[in-house]
This record gives structure tokens, sequence and C-alpha cells, in this order.
């Protein structure tokens, strides 16, 4: 115990440090793999090859082991943190990217033929009642692929991204417990608290599914 | 490349032997464990809802972390990795047997009860048979779940293929970094092709199809 505030009151400014990188790299990672998984996925839905292509593609990438993806992205992409990034995005792509298809596929005809009959525009079909209806489909695969992206940030930080991993690293190669133990429960708080708080905000915007229940 | 697996194919094949060794006992263990589990708090909705909550908060911690928390109490090791694998294994395979044991339809276990059949019985000769293509779909996630998570625990010195990948890492060898991916990414997507099979082979056993009951009467 005394040793966790020792760490604490000697290092607390690269603990901090540590924290707002994990949280940057995951961030900036997910927010890669929205542009592309989400336009991806209402593409995809209009056309069947490019939709059986997609899931192909990024089904196989699911069963690679994510430390396999985060190692391989080193000789393509050398070190630091952009390659990382680049292998998280990789990594948080197939949950958005099958929410979206699900989303725009399970939409129900009645609700597209009624705003068809209401005489809406394509354009306006699909911003007004297409993607609002399917977005709460699309939050749970990006609350899916945040805390999948928060623990493997962990890993990249051996492909030279810093973040939290770096504490766990260092913890391991002096075999210091206390430091090990400071690393593993920061990024177990920190992934449990990024699920809740976007469970939460999945709660909010689908509140109008409950009314009245 | 070829000359590098063939001057060092006993540390790669060694490697791989042992990720398969890991992945099996933890496997073994795992599934077992869960059953009785599962068998035990079935009875019970608000108690299995809580066990697969804990779990599931267990689940929630990435892998590297969970090594890092447990190394104080159980050192560095295949023990630790192996603890933390069966841990992780619980949510995923109590959920999927606690669900597929709770959607064999109602009407049958109404029938059952109508012929006289035992709480007991009705679990072991009608809702495990009709549920195991379900339950098996849970036993295909913990094993591509355990393959991948076991790479990692070669930072534990538990050994495996990850430990070829992070020794490529640290000594920048490609080739080390390649065959480590290939035998790595070549086990998860070996293991998914085996287990489709298998699920495929189950569900037309399982489920009686018009050839069947056509062979009946």
């Amino acid at each position: 115990m005394e040793k966790i505030a020792a760490y604490f009151s000697n290092y607390s400014s690269q603990y901090f440090q540590s924290v707002l990188e994990h949280l940057e790299i995951s961030l900036l990672s997910v927010l890669i793999a929205i542009l592309i998984a989400v336009p991806l996925g209402i593409i995809s839905t209009h056309n069947k090859f490019l939709q059986k292509l997609t899931q192909r593609f990024f089904g196989m990438l699911r069963i690679i082991p994510s430390l396999t993806i985060l190692v391989i992205a080193i000789p393509l992409l050398g070190t630091g943190v952009k390659p990382a990034v680049l292998a998280l995005a990789i990594l948080a792509i197939p949950p958005i990217l099958v929410n979206t298809m699900i989303g725009f596929q399970t939409l129900p005809a009645s609700v597209l033929e009624t705003a068809k009959g209401m005489g809406m525009s394509r354009r306006q079909t699909f911003f007004k009642v297409k993607f609002p209806l399917a977005f709460p489909v699309i939050f749970t695969g990006i609350r899916i692929a945040v805390v999948e992206v928060i623990a493997s940030a962990t890993l990249a930080a051996y492909i030279g991204a810093g973040g939290l991993g770096g504490i766990i690293i260092t913890g391991l190669g002096l075999m210091k417990t206390e430091i090990l133990f400071i690393g593993g429960v920061s990024v177990a708080i920190l992934s449990l608290l990024c699920g809740e708080i976007l469970n939460r905000i999945g709660n909010y915007i689908t509140r109008y599914q409950r009314i009245g229940s | 490349m070829i000359a590098f697996f063939i001057k060092q194919q006993d540390k790669l094949l060694e490697a791989l032997f042992r990720h398969l060794e890991i992945v099996g006992l933890v496997l073994l263990i795992s599934i077992i464990l869960a059953f009785l589990l599962t068998i035990l708090i079935l009875p019970r909705k608000s108690l299995s809802n809580i066990v697969i909550q804990i779990f599931n908060i267990i689940y929630s911690i990435p892998s590297l972390a969970l090594f890092a928390i447990l190394i104080p109490f159980l050192g560095i090791g295949m023990k630790t990795a192996v603890f933390v694998l069966v841990l992780y294994n619980q949510y995923i395979l109590i959920r999927s047997n606690v669900e597929a044991l709770n959607s064999v339809d109602a009407s049958v276990l109404e029938a059952a009860q109508g012929m006289g059949m035992s709480r007991w019985q009705i679990l072991w000769k009608i809702r495990i048979p009709l549920a195991v293509p379900r339950m098996m779909g849970g036993i295909h996630l913990a094993v591509i779940s355990t393959i991948g998570i076991t790479t990692i625990a070669a930072t534990i010195n538990a050994g495996g293929l990850g430990k070829i990948l992070f020794d490529g890492l640290r000594t920048m060898n490609i080739y080390k970094i390649l065959w480590g991916t290939i035998f790595s990414a070549g086990i998860a997507l070996a293991a998914d092709f085996i287990l489709r099979l298998v699920e495929a082979l189950l569900r037309r056993w399982l489920t009686p199809n018009e050839q069947n009951e056509a062979g009946l009467h």
C-alpha cells in the first residue's frame, strides 16, 4: 500500500499522461474506424457482392488474435503511435461494420413505405428516417468497438504507442508488483467505466423505445 | 523465410504445441466447470443473473490488465495464464449454456412433464440434448477467444506462439514476426473452420428433418 502511494507521489504526472495517451489513442482509432465502417456498411447494404466480400474479410479479421494483428502491423507500417492507431482502427472496424449492416437491413418496411407515401425524396428518407432508426444499432457497435480498443490499446504499448500498457510493461520488466497492480487496475477501471458510460448513453438515445413500458 | 523455418523448426513447433496444450487444457477445464455451474444456477433465475453479471465484469477487464493484477497473488507462468483464461471462458460458456437451455420449446417441456418425467430426467433427456447445438455456439466463441488471449499470456512466461511474436518484436526479426503471425492466425482460422463443420453436422444429426421422420413411419 505504501509502495502504491509512493508511486503516485513520484510519478503522478507521468501516470496521468499515460491515462490521457491511452484515451487519445483509443478514441482516435475508433473515430477512424467509424469513418470507414459506417459508409462501407451503408454502401454494402445496397450491393450484395460487396456485402459478402466485406463480411468474409472482416469476419476473418475478427477470428485472428488481436495481438497478431498488432504485431504484423510493425513490418508493414513501422513502430510508433501512427501504426498503433491504424492497427487498432482495423480491430475496431468489424463490430461497427456488422452493426451498421444490421441496422440498415432490419428497418421496418412499413415505415419506409410510409416515408415514400409521404412524398419524401431518397435523401430525405435517408437522413430523416433510415439513419435515425439505424443509429441505435450502430451505436451498440461503436460501444463494443470502444471497449475492445481500450483493451487492445494496452497491447499497443508493445509497438511503441505509450498509454497505460506502458506501465504494465514496465512492471513486468522490473517485476515490481505494485507497478503491475496500478497499471492493471487502472486499465480495468478505464475499460469498465467507458463501457458503463456508453451503456448509459445508449439507453438514453433509445429511451423512446421504452415509452409507456 | 523457408530457410528460417528449417533452422528454427524446433522452437517454432515447440511454441505451437505449447499453445495448443494451453488452449486444450483451458477448454477442458472451462467446459466442465461451466457445465457444472450452469446446472447449479439454472433452477434459480435471479442467481443465474447475478453469476452471469459477475463473470461479465471479469470478462470486461482486458487480459493484460487481469494478468498484471493477478501476478502479485498467483505469480507468473502457465498456471496463472490457465486460471485467467478459464475465468474469461466462464462468462461466454455459462451465458450461452443458460440461454440454450432456456430456449427449449415450452410445449416440449410440458409434454415431458405430462409423461411423468422428473425435473432431472427432463434436464438430461430433453433439455440438454435439444440445447447442444446452441451450446456449441458458446464453445466456438470460447475456443477462438482462448486461442487469441493465449498469445497474450506469453507476457507472463506461459510460452506459446505469443512468445515467438514478442521475441520477433524485441529483436525486430521479421521472420519470427511472420512465422508467429502465420501460426497464430492459422490455428485460429483452422479452429473456426473445424468448429463450423462440427456445428453443421450436429445440427443435421440432432434436428429431426423430413428424411428422419419419413424413416420412422
